[in-house]
C-alpha cells in the first residue's frame, strides 16, 4: 500500500528552489538584453558578451584571475597531498590536531582570513601585489585539497602499499605506482576546487589585492558601485558556469577509480 | 628455515605476543592457529617486517631479517584481502614484484606464464582485479607472491572471505601448489579443521602464548592444555577424583546399556545422526555438564532420548591435561 504524501512537502521544496536560483537565473537571462535597462526585457542579444572580450579591463582582469588561480592551485595541490599522505604516519592526537588546524580555514570567515592576512603582510613590510593575491589563495586553498586527498586516502587504506612494500618496491616506488594512481581522483577534483575557490575569491582577494593585480570578482565589484550593466551580467553568467562545471568534474572525479568503494559526494 | 628467537611484542603496554621461540624448516607447512586476538597476524607481519618485535630476532637461513625493511626480505605474504592493485590488470599485478627486482623483461615474461599457468588463471590475464571473482582475486594474490619465487610465503587467513565450498577447493589445491614448489609456508588459520588438513606442523596460539607446537596427529591425539583439547576438534572434558582434569575423544566414549556398568552414568538428552556417524548427548549425573559420544555405523542398538545408560572408557585413552 502506498502511503499518501503530504502536497506541502513538494511545495516547500519547489518554493526553496526559487528562492536560491530566481536570482541567478535572472542574471543570465538579462545577460541576453538587448536593453541597457535590467528592468525591462526588450529581446535577446549576445551583444553584451562580445562587448566583454573586446574590454581591456575585463581581459586584464581575466589574465591576472587565472595567474593567480593556476599558480596557487599548482602550490595548493603539491603542499595539501604531501601534507595528507604526511599526517598518515604521525600519532593519533597529532593526527586530530593537524586536522582541525587544517579545517579550519574552511570555517573561519573570509573577511577574518583577509584581514589577517594584510595585518601579516603589513608587519612584514610585504607590498601588497600578485604575489600577495597568490599566497592568500594557497593558504586557504591548501584546506580543499587536504581535505579530499585525505578522505580518498583514508578510503585506500593502508595494505595496498604494503603489498607493494611486500612486493619489494622501495618507498619512493611504492607511492609512485601506487599510491598516486590510487589518490589521482582526489589530488585532481582537490585541485579543480582550489581552482574554483580561487576563481571565485572576492573577499580575502579584496584585502590584499595590490593596485595593479585586480581579479575578475574585484572588477566586478568595482563596476557594480556604478550599476549593474549587462556586461556584468554577462560576466557573472561566465563564472557561474565555469564554476558549476569545475565543481560537477570534481565531483565525477571522486567517484572515479577501478573497483574502489565510490565516493561521489565532496567531503564537505 | 626461519627461526625466531624470544620474539615480544607490546602494544601500548599491553602483551599481545609472549616470548617465543621457533624454528620453522625449509619446505614445512606450518600452521599459527587460534582464535581472533591470538597474536598470530601480528607474528606473521614480524616475519613480513610490517610490525617490530619488541625484542628478539628474527633469522631467515642464518641472516638476521630483524631491522630489514619488508621490502628487503625474501619473502612474500599474501594478505588477507588480498590487496591487489585496482589499476592494475592481472598480468601487471603479478609482473609488479618482479619489475621492483628489475628484472629482464623476457623472465618476466616466462615468470608471469609460470605463475598463471600453477594457478589456472591463464586465461584472465587481462582482466581488473574488481572482473574476478573472490576465488579467482585470491588466485591473483597467491601468483603475484609466487611469481618472486620467495624463500617462504607467509599467508593470512588466505581462504578466510570465500564460501565454504570455494574454500576446501582452494585448500587442496594450495596444499597441491606448495608440495609442487617446495617452498616454506606460513600460514595463519581461526579454523581448526583448515590447520588439520594442510598443516605438517601447528602452533596453537592463545592470548599472546604458544599452547602447544605439534603435527596434526599430535595436537589431536594428544593434546597437552585445556585450551588445545577443547579448540581442535570436539572433546569431552572430565575430573579425576584428584580434581586433575583429563579430556576424551567423542569416539573414544562407549555407551553401555546398564547405567551402574560405566565409570560415569547419565541420560541421553539428544541424538544427531550425522551419516557416517551419530551421537548421542548424554546429561551426566551428579555433574552439570554433558558429553558427546560419537558411535559409528557399526553401531546398531537402538538409542532413545529420555533413556538412562552407562558411560564408559578405557583408560589408556585418558589424556592428562592438567588440573
Amino acid at each position: 500500500m502506498r502511503t499518501k504524501r503530504s502536497p506541502w512537502l513538494g511545495i516547500h521544496a519547489l518554493v526553496m528552489l526559487i528562492f536560491i536560483y530566481v536570482p541567478i537565473a535572472m542574471i543570465i537571462l538579462f545577460s541576453f538584453n538587448e536593453s541597457r535597462l535590467s528592468a525591462e526585457w526588450s529581446g535577446f542579444t549576445l551583444d553584451w558578451y562580445t562587448s566583454l572580450f573586446q574590454n581591456e579591463h575585463v581581459m586584464d582582469a581575466l589574465k591576472n584571475t587565472l595567474i593567480v588561480a593556476i599558480t596557487s592551485t599548482v602550490a595548493a595541490t603539491i603542499l595539501g597531498t604531501l601534507a595528507a599522505i604526511g599526517v598518515r604516519r604521525v600519532a593519533r592526537k597529532l593526527k586530530l590536531a593537524t586536522n582541525a588546524l587544517l579545517y579550519l580555514p574552511i570555517v573561519i570567515p573570509d573577511i577574518i582570513m583577509g584581514i589577517s592576512l594584510l595585518v601579516l603582510f603589513n608587519l612584514m613590510e610585504i607590498d601588497l601585489s600578485r604575489w600577495t593575491i597568490i599566497i592568500a589563495h594557497i593558504t586557504f586553498s591548501i584546506s580543499y585539497v587536504y581535505v579530499v586527498v585525505t578522505s580518498r586516502l583514508s578510503t585506500m587504506g593502508k595494505q595496498l602499499e604494503e603489498a607493494a612494500e611486500d612486493l619489494g618496491a622501495s618507498p619512493w616506488q611504492t607511492f609512485r605506482f601506487v599510491t598516486l594512481p590510487q589518490i589521482l581522483p582526489g589530488v585532481v577534483s582537490g585541485a579543480i576546487i582550489a581552482f574554483t575557490m580561487s576563481l571565485d575569491d572576492f573577499m580575502v582577494s579584496f584585502f590584499v589585492a595590490g593596485p595593479s593585480s585586480t581579479t575578475l570578482p574585484i572588477y566586478i565589484y568595482g563596476q557594480v558601485k556604478r550599476g549593474i550593466s549587462p556586461e556584468i551580467n554577462a560576466l557573472c553568467t561566465l563564472l557561474i558556469l565555469v564554476s558549476v562545471a569545475l565543481i560537477f568534474l570534481a565531483q565525477y572525479m571522486l567517484g572515479r577509480g577501478k573497483g574502489q568503494k565510490k565516493q561521489r559526494m565532496l567531503p564537505f | 628455515m626461519i627461526e625466531l628467537v624470544n620474539v615480544e611484542k607490546h602494544f601500548a603496554g599491553q602483551t599481545v605476543v609472549h616470548p617465543l621461540s621457533l624454528r620453522i624448516e625449509a619446505g614445512e607447512f606450518l600452521t599459527l592457529l587460534g582464535p581472533s586476538g591470538c597474536g598470530k597476524t601480528t607474528i606473521l607481519r614480524m616475519i613480513a617486517g610490517f610490525e617490530q618485535p619488541t625484542s628478539g630476532q628474527i633469522t631467515l637461513d642464518g641472516a638476521d631479517l630483524t631491522n630489514l625493511a619488508p621490502n628487503r626480505r625474501d619473502l612474500n605474504l599474501v594478505f588477507q584481502h588480498y590487496a591487489l592493485f585496482p589499476h592494475m590488470t592481472v598480468r601487471d599485478n603479478i609482473a609488479f614484484g618482479l619489475k621492483m627486482k628489475k628484472m629482464a623483461a623476457a623472465e618476466i615474461r616466462s615468470r608471469i606464464d609460470e605463475a598463471v599457468a600453477m594457478t589456472q588463471l591463464t586465461p584472465l590475464v587481462d582482466r581488473y582485479p574488481h572482473q574476478l571473482s573472490g576465488g579467482q582475486q585470491q588466485r591473483v594474490a597467491i601468483a603475484r607472491a609466487i611469481a618472486n619465487k620467495p624463500k617462504v610465503l607467509l599467508l593470512d587467513e588466505p581462504l578466510g572471505a570465500l564460501d565454504l565450498q570455494l574454500r576446501k577447493n582452494l585448500q587442496s589445491e594450495l596444499k597441491q601448489l606448495q608440495r609442487s614448489l617446495g617452498i616454506t609456508f606460513v600460514y595463519v588459520t581461526h579454523d581448526q579443521e583448515e590447520a588439520m588438513m594442510l598443516s605438517d606442523r601447528i602452533v596453537i596460539l592463545n592470548n599472546g602464548q604458544v599452547e602447544q607446537i605439534g603435527t596434526p596427529r599430535e595436537i589431536y591425539r594428544s593434546p597437552s592444555t585445556l585450551f588445545t583439547a577443547t579448540f581442535v576438534g570436539e572433546n569431552n572434558i572430565f575430573s579425576s577424583a584428584q580434581g586433575e582434569l583429563f579430556a576424551i575423544r567423542p569416539e573414544k566414549l562407549i555407551a553401555v546399556r546398564e547405567a551402574n556398568e560405566g565409570k560415569r552414568s547419565g541420560v541421553i538428552q539428544d541424538i544427531h545422526y550425522l551419516g557416517s556417524v551419530h551421537q548421542l548427548i548424554v546429561q551426566v549425573d551428579q555433574e552439570p555438564m554433558t558429553v558427546t559420544i560419537a558411535l559409528d555405523f557399526t553401531d546398531e542398538r537402538p538409542w532413545n532420548i529420555g533413556e538412562h545408560i552407562g558411560i564408559d572408557w578405557d583408560l589408556r585413552h585418558e589424556v592428562m591435561i592438567g588440573s
